[in-house]
């Protein structure tokens, strides 16, 4: 039996759009009322009818307003972008639903019945979240164990990189060179002496004292500078013509692919000191900084490694027919291709660099994860672990994000195009 | 490796140096290392050496796959451990793939709802680091579970509570009859796929495979309950109370939270890397491959498994093994949320009891590195075999 008379057609197209649409807000309004309200509209039918009733209307409604080449722009838009077959109706309805069901109370959770003022955990009494706790403990989260008075060693640290930074992109061309220079070389010591302190009349703040947020920055920013140029030559190492370099160079990098970073810190933890000299101190900030630079700069090197190889032959002979050297060659023509062709690998690489820092947790040092793990423990604060992780993966998501756009631009810009 | 190229070239001096340099200061390090290491360790009197393996190891477990208590030596702790680094890998890899497949497909969707949805899971769970994930899982999300006596019931077979997840235990008889006709069916299988491609390569005859692989699955197991002997009841567990407030299930096995939340934080966050990959692997098929298969009069069905994955899998298949790789090395973060792996039984308790640091670490590390380089090998092996032979 064919119901061609069901079938949705053109001629009666307002008949089909009134009836699709009233099917469909009836669905939408029957899961609204019953969320919101917790009243079942619905109820006189038999428990599963009911249960499934929006779904079917509303598919019945899709079904109908699904007229292809309606000469309406809007509704041909909803129909390819929303509803192109039934299979695609129900799971628009059925996400639809879920957004209906789940975002009101995340939205309660987080805005509506979160509590926002005082400062201990008794003034947290609405049902949502309780951001007196982060709001309390942010100086921890952001600081670490680091001396309230002494905090302004760390602002200034990281202002002046920030306006730095900014600086360097309105600096002539021709100091540029040297400007960039600076903020890699000589900035970080200026940093680093600032916020440890020790001379020129600040108080030495010991590294288990850092912690939180700025330790995070300072890990990663570490790591970052130092495991560029350590992972480029390892990249030229493993693919040189010498085969003791290129063998020691595989072995290294395959040495430190193959193991989980936590082992590595473990070890930077256990196993270093047992390799130095007896009595020897090695500070624990600097040993978790050797063993992340030498671990991401294992994965540097590939993802640059890649870029070499993606080079075309002929820009080595060209380089060569021009007499040039082996690091002339290197240097000039064939790494800044190279790079700019793996710049989302480079990213990539920061990006899992900034994720693996909370892991220094291993060998005691607290970044903005650890902090919230302590400030969770503590006995005013019991219960609070929803607020404090959500926030930290907040902080961090917000990072990650920005960095991966950052570096989606930076491939549009650098991109030429031949 | 290709040790052809391992041979040097004496009479170029200028490549010779920084050979040699590189070879002397590698040397260098190690000795140095060595001795100090040997020095350290004859200050605090303890020699090098893997004696201590067989040694009772004197700690208990809370999760052992296989019988294993104080008595035991610590090399059977190690072998606990990394057990249940693979227990947590393998479930971890499991769903990630599920997981990571549907949203890649999600992604290129018609349905704007759909992409979007996928896109943004993508999004916000690959820019969390893991860690966080885990402890989200572990401190907060599972901590707000029931207590015991007030369970989460599926069908009354199943309950979830704060404890863990207790579920129904398979209790087998002539288990190996069964797990027999399970390998001879995949062996029927494999031949019949085998013949069934030989044919259509000869006569162009399809047999619809599929449907007859699956009836031999299901079939062959199911004959081995009628006259196999095989019989299978299930413990359901079941509340019991020890005193007016301690309540514990006995019967069913018990997954503990520590497992559940990593698997999932692990599957989760792997499961956006392998979306990117699969996504990537299917555009990564050119449009004309379809044109060209469809002009043949192959069906949709066709088109998609003859032509389309075996290029997109190709694609897919190098980077999602380096996420499986990932997973495992990432199960290592157990030791934060104390599942009893391989790092945290070993690296952790057994290092703190013996005080070998040296060797432990070299054990776990050693370990790690060999299942990598078994992968990476295994991955060289079928690329070549994968790459396109072009004429």
């Amino acid at each position: 039996m064919k119901l061609s008379f069901l079938k949705p057609n053109k001629e009666k197209i307002n008949n089909f759009l009134i009836s699709g649409s009233f099917l469909i807000v009836l669905s939408l309004a029957d899961v609204i009322i019953n969320n919101i309200f917790d009243i079942n509209l619905t109820a006189f039918l038999p428990e599963k009818l009911s249960y499934f009733a929006p779904i079917l209307l509303g598919t019945i409604g899709l079904y109908l307003i699904r007229i292809e080449f309606s000469g309406n722009k809007l509704l041909d838009k909803i129909n390819t972008n929303f509803n192109s077959n039934n299979f695609n109706a129900i799971l628009t309805l059925l996400i639809l639903f879920a957004l209906i069901k789940f975002i009101p109370p995340l939205l309660n959770w987080f805005f509506f019945d979160a509590n926002f003022l005082g400062d201990t955990k008794e003034d947290c009494s609405g049902s949502g979240a309780c951001w007196v706790f982060i709001k309390v403990w942010l100086g921890r989260f952001v600081y670490g164990m680091y001396p309230d008075s002494e905090q302004w060693r760390i602002n200034i640290a990281f202002i002046m990189l920030f306006l730095l930074v900014g600086a360097s992109f309105f600096v002539p061309a021709k100091v540029k060179k040297y400007f960039i220079l600076f903020l890699l070389f000589i900035y970080p010591i200026i940093g680093l002496k600032l916020i440890s302190g020790g001379d020129f009349g600040l108080k030495y703040i010991e590294t288990g004292a850092w912690g939180g947020l700025s330790l995070t920055f300072i890990v990663s920013a570490f790591a970052l500078i130092l495991c560029f140029p350590i992972g480029m030559f390892l990249a030229l190492g493993r693919r040189s013509d010498l085969p003791a370099i290129r063998y020691s160079s595989i072995g290294f990098i395959e040495l430190w692919r193959g193991v989980p970073l936590i082992t590595v810190l473990f070890m930077s933890a256990v196993m270093f000191p047992m390799f130095l000299p007896d009595g020897t101190y090695v500070d624990k900030l600097i040993r978790v900084l050797i063993a992340i630079t030498l671990f991401e700069a294992a994965y540097m090197a590939e993802v640059i490694r890649g870029g070499l190889q993606a080079l075309p032959k002929g820009q080595y002979e060209a380089a060569k027919s021009l007499g040039m050297g082996y690091w002339k060659m290197h240097f000039l023509i064939i790494l800044p291709q190279a790079l700019k062709l793996v710049i989302p690998g480079i990213a990539n690489t920061f990006l899992a660099l900034v994720k693996d820092t909370p892991l220094i947790f291993v060998v005691g040092l607290l970044e903005l994860a650890g902090m919230v793990n302590l400030a969770k423990t503590n006995p005013k604060w019991l219960g609070m672990a929803m607020e404090g992780y959500v926030f930290a993966g907040l902080v961090f998501w917000i990072i990650c994000y920005v960095m991966s756009r950052y570096s989606q631009n930076l491939e549009k810009k650098l991109s030429t195009e031949r | 490796m290709n040790f052809k190229n391992f041979k040097i070239n004496f009479k170029n001096k200028r490549d010779l140096i920084p050979q040699v340099i590189t070879v002397v200061f590698i040397l260098l390090v190690i000795a140095y290392f060595t001795m100090n290491a040997q020095n350290n360790m004859g200050n605090r009197g303890i020699s090098f050496g893997y004696g201590f393996l067989s040694q009772e190891s004197s700690f208990d477990i809370q999760f052992s796959l296989i019988d294993y208590d104080g008595s035991h030596s610590y090399a059977r702790a190690f072998l606990v451990g990394l057990l249940n680094t693979i227990l947590v890998s393998v479930i971890g890899i499991f769903f990630a793939t599920i997981l990571g497949v549907t949203i890649g497909i999600s992604r290129l969707s018609q349905n704007y709802l759909i992409s979007k949805t996928a896109e943004w899971y993508v999004e916000i769970f690959r820019n969390i680091p893991l860690i966080l994930q885990i402890f989200f899982w572990y401190f907060a999300a599972l901590r707000a579970l029931p207590l015991p006596e007030n369970s989460i019931n599926f069908y009354d077979i199943s309950y979830l509570n704060v404890k863990g997840w207790y579920v129904p235990k398979f209790i087998w008889t002539n288990f190996n009859i069964f797990l027999y006709s399970i390998i001879a069916a995949f062996v029927v299988i494999f031949s019949l796929n085998r013949y069934a491609k030989k044919r259509r390569d000869e006569s162009g005859k399809q047999i619809p495979t599929l449907l007859i692989s699956l009836a031999i699955l299901f079939i062959l197991p199911f004959l081995t309950f009628l006259i196999g002997g095989v019989s299978l009841t299930f413990g359901i567990p079941e509340l019991e109370q020890l005193s007016t407030t301690v309540f514990v299930y006995k019967n069913g096995v018990s997954i503990i939270p520590e497992l559940i939340s990593l698997a999932l934080a692990l599957s989760m966050y792997t499961a956006t890397f392998i979306a990117e990959n699969v996504r990537a692997g299917i555009l990564g098929v050119s449009k004309g491959q379809k044109e060209a298969a469809a002009s043949i009069g192959l069906t949709k069905g066709q088109i998609l498994k003859l032509v389309v994955m075996p290029q997109a899998l190709r694609i897919i298949i190098p980077p999602t093994t380096n996420q499986y790789l990932n997973l495992t090395k990432n199960s290592s973060l157990a030791a934060a949320i104390a599942y009893p792996d391989i790092v945290l039984v070993f690296a952790g308790t057994a290092l703190m009891q013996t005080g070998r640091a040296i060797e432990i670490i070299s054990i776990t590390m050693f370990t790690y590195l060999s299942l990598s380089l078994s992968i990476s090998v295994f991955m060289n092996w079928y690329n070549k075999k994968m790459a396109i032979k072009e004429k």
